[in-house]
């Protein structure tokens, strides 16, 4: 089974995002780090593929300058065996849709069986890419997993639901996207790391994928949020706690 | 000049700083309260720290360690400094002395160090022989094939969770210029072997739940093959091996002090006093801009020595140096964090104590302040017949 795993290289979240002035996308530094998102996907195809053994493979796809890769080397140095870079300058500034056209054209000539993503980025965290690769490449998508099963050649997942979850089975080919409580990352071993500069990097254009981006969406303007307001306090005089399930009524949580 | 790390050492550098944050600073402040790791804790810190493949990171890969170089390994100790002793040690860095091991010594000391099956700990000092080892009086005679040690040692680190003991002790005398000196011989001495007792040691001000033990050997017999290296040069195997335990506590007191100068700043740009920030007072910006210099200083001397360990170039000065500074700047640090958080920082419920108290033992470990002087010194005047 060829499972290909999205990765999205993302600026540090620990240093402050920087916004080109002109353009407000995010400035790329060269050394970007994987999404930490990802490394859910990366956990649950490594996991897949130890459990199969000799017949699977897990290679990473991210779509992004390159820079240093230092976030698709972490990945690389969790155990995936290698990677699917697409560098372009055309590319700069691709919407959700776009970026969803090159990631399925990457997958279906990877001839994926299985493309695993997670549900929304860190950094633009439209959560709306693993949905549109799956319907652009006609497979079935099966989303938000808090636990994936392969059972007789079949996916099944517990779907993560506001009321609990649902059992999904799906065949494959077929798009997966995963929660942060799916599983537990490992960490990236010392050896891994030595060896992941040695795993070959595939890097391709959008040409190589016959995809001509067309963004066609342009960010107007870009406005700070407002600071987050004090806190109401109630002090307990012994019934607090009523008072918070009255505050907690009132904007309908309970 | 180039200071860039590789890709590889940036992995490194993030991998075990996120298993400190995640790993092991969760229970900094049960370790500290109790003086004691919990059992189970140990063992699930060693079992994660061996999956994550970072445990015995200073051993050769060829033997299942992680084969870093001098300096990615200062990194990594700058790291794991972050965590006091108790938790960083956990993840062990076997005594490189250790790779002086030879025939069945690999099977049985070796190689279960660094996959952790053993644990090691190494014995110089003695109530009566402390900066001056050479004066050891714990000694080991030769009786047919076997060793027989008598003598005490003190202030053995993590000589409760280990297995055996790297041993010095004085094999005989031979006729100096200068008089007789100590002929001295390493041994590894397994735990239990009879005539050796384990007793635990003094309660010290740093590093709780990082103990230190009172070795006893009452005519202990070990087979002659335990001599670590050769006969009488135990002092040529700990100078070719040891020179690193320093770059460790020098490196160790970097991430110790990185974690004081981010509370330090945070609490200067939040503290008001007067109507500003305290941070807006003179009197404090300058003390942190002190500290991130003495910090960047010390960095730099560390990472040079550990980058010309890694060349095989590094003099004793050089360790000696980056040694001194570092554990000085550490107390600097630690001390100014304190006055900076005015009677907070003096209290338990932030760890800005605990790194003061940490780090005073750094100045007296591992070669004291002043004899690190006395060797940098010693090379200055030495050439010039001083
Ligand atoms: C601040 C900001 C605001 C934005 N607003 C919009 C907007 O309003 N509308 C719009 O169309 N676009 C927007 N974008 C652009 C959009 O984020 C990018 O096009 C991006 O590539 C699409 O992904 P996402 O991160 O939002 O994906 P999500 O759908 O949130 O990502 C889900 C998963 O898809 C995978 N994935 C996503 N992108 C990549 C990639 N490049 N390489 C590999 N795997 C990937 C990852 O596994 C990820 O976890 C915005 C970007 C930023 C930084
Ligand atoms: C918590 C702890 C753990 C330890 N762990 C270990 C361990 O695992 N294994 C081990 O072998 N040892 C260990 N030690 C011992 C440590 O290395 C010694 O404490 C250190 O070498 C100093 O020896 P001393 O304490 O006997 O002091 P002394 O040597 O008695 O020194 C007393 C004072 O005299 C000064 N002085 C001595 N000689 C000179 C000189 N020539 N010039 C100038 N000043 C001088 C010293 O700097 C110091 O200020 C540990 C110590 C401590 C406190």
């Amino acid at each position: 089974m060829k499972i290909v795993v999205c990765v999205k290289q993302i600026p540090d979240p620990a240093s402050p995002y920087q916004l080109d002035p002109e353009s407000y996308f995010v400035v790329r530094p060269n050394d970007q780090v994987l999404d930490d998102t990802d490394r859910y996907g990366v956990e649950v195809a490594l996991q897949l593929s130890d459990e199969l053994g000799e017949d699977a493979s897990v290679t990473l796809l991210s779509m992004s300058p390159g820079g240093s890769q230092q976030g698709i080397r972490q990945a690389l140095a969790m155990g995936a065996d290698g990677a699917i870079l697409i560098e372009d300058e055309t590319l700069r500034g691709a919407d959700a849709l776009t970026t969803s056209q090159i990631l399925a054209a990457a997958a279906t000539r990877a001839e994926a069986d299985l493309l695993i993503a997670g549900t929304e980025s860190t950094d633009g965290y439209t959560g709306v890419v693993p949905q549109q690769v799956a319907e652009i490449m006609g497979v079935p998508a099966l989303t938000f997993a808090r636990k994936v099963e392969h059972v007789d050649g079949k996916l099944r997942i517990e779907r993560q639901t506001q009321a609990g979850y649902d059992v999904v089975e799906g065949a494959l080919p077929a798009v997966l996207s995963v929660t942060s409580g799916v599983v537990e990352p490992r960490y990236p071993t010392f050896k891994g790391i030595m060896q992941a500069k040695s795993k070959p990097v595939e890097t391709l254009t959008a040409a190589d994928l016959g995809v001509t981006a067309k963004v066609s969406q342009k960010i107007v303007s870009v406005e700070e949020v407002e600071g987050r307001q004090a806190g109401d306090i109630i002090e307990d005089d012994g019934e607090g706690y009523l008072r918070i399930i009255e505050k907690l009524e009132e904007v309908k949580v309970v | 000049m180039n200071f860039d790390l590789t890709s590889e050492q940036k992995l490194i550098v993030q991998t075990t700083r996120e298993f400190v944050k995640k790993e092991l600073l969760p229970h900094e402040a049960e370790v500290e309260k109790n003086d004691h790791v919990p059992d189970g804790l140990v063992e699930s810190i060693k079992a994660k720290a061996i999956a994550a493949g970072i445990y015995a990171p200073n051993m050769p890969e060829e033997y299942g360690g992680g084969g870093l170089d001098s300096f990615t390994m200062a990194l990594v100790e700058r790291e794991l400094g972050a965590a006091g002793y108790a938790l960083n040690y956990i993840i062990a860095r076997p005594s490189n002395i250790l790779m002086a091991c030879e025939g069945d010594q690999i099977e049985r000391y070796l190689i279960p160090t660094i996959t952790g099956e053993r644990y090691d700990c190494l014995a110089m000092s003695e109530p009566d022989a402390g900066s001056d080892v050479r004066g050891m009086k714990c000694t080991a005679v030769r009786d047919g094939d076997e060793y027989v040690i008598n003598g005490t040692k003190h202030f053995i680190s993590h000589a409760d969770m280990a297995d055996y003991v790297i041993l010095f002790a004085a094999t005989g005398e031979e006729e100096t210029a200068r008089g007789p000196k100590k002929r001295i011989t390493a041994f590894l001495v397994d735990m239990g072997t009879p005539g050796f007792e384990l007793v635990p040691g003094y309660n010290a001000v740093s590093n709780k739940g990082y103990h230190n033990s009172i070795l006893n050997f009452d005519d202990c017999r070990i087979p002659a093959g335990n001599v670590l290296g050769e006969e009488h040069k135990g002092f040529d195997v700990a100078n070719e091996w040891l020179g690193a335990t320093r770059l460790q506590v020098a490196a160790i007191c970097l991430g110790r002090a990185r974690r004081a100068i981010e509370l330090a700043t945070e609490w200067a740009a939040s503290r008001e006093q007067f109507g500003q920030k305290i941070g807006k007072f003179q009197g404090v910006s300058f003390k942190l801009a002190d500290m991130q210099t003495q910090y960047d200083a010390a960095e730099l001397l560390t990472f040079r020595a550990a980058w010309k360990d890694s060349e095989g170039t590094m003099t004793d000065s050089d360790a000696a140096m980056a040694k001194v500074f570092a554990t000085e700047m550490c107390q600097f640090v630690t001390d100014e964090a304190i006055q900076i958080y005015g009677g907070m920082g003096l209290m338990d419920d932030l760890p800005l104590e605990m790194f003061w108290r940490d780090t005073r033992v750094d100045r007296i470990w591992d070669g004291t302040s002043e004899i690190q002087r006395h060797i940098i010194s010693r090379a200055m005047l030495r050439p010039l017949g001083g």
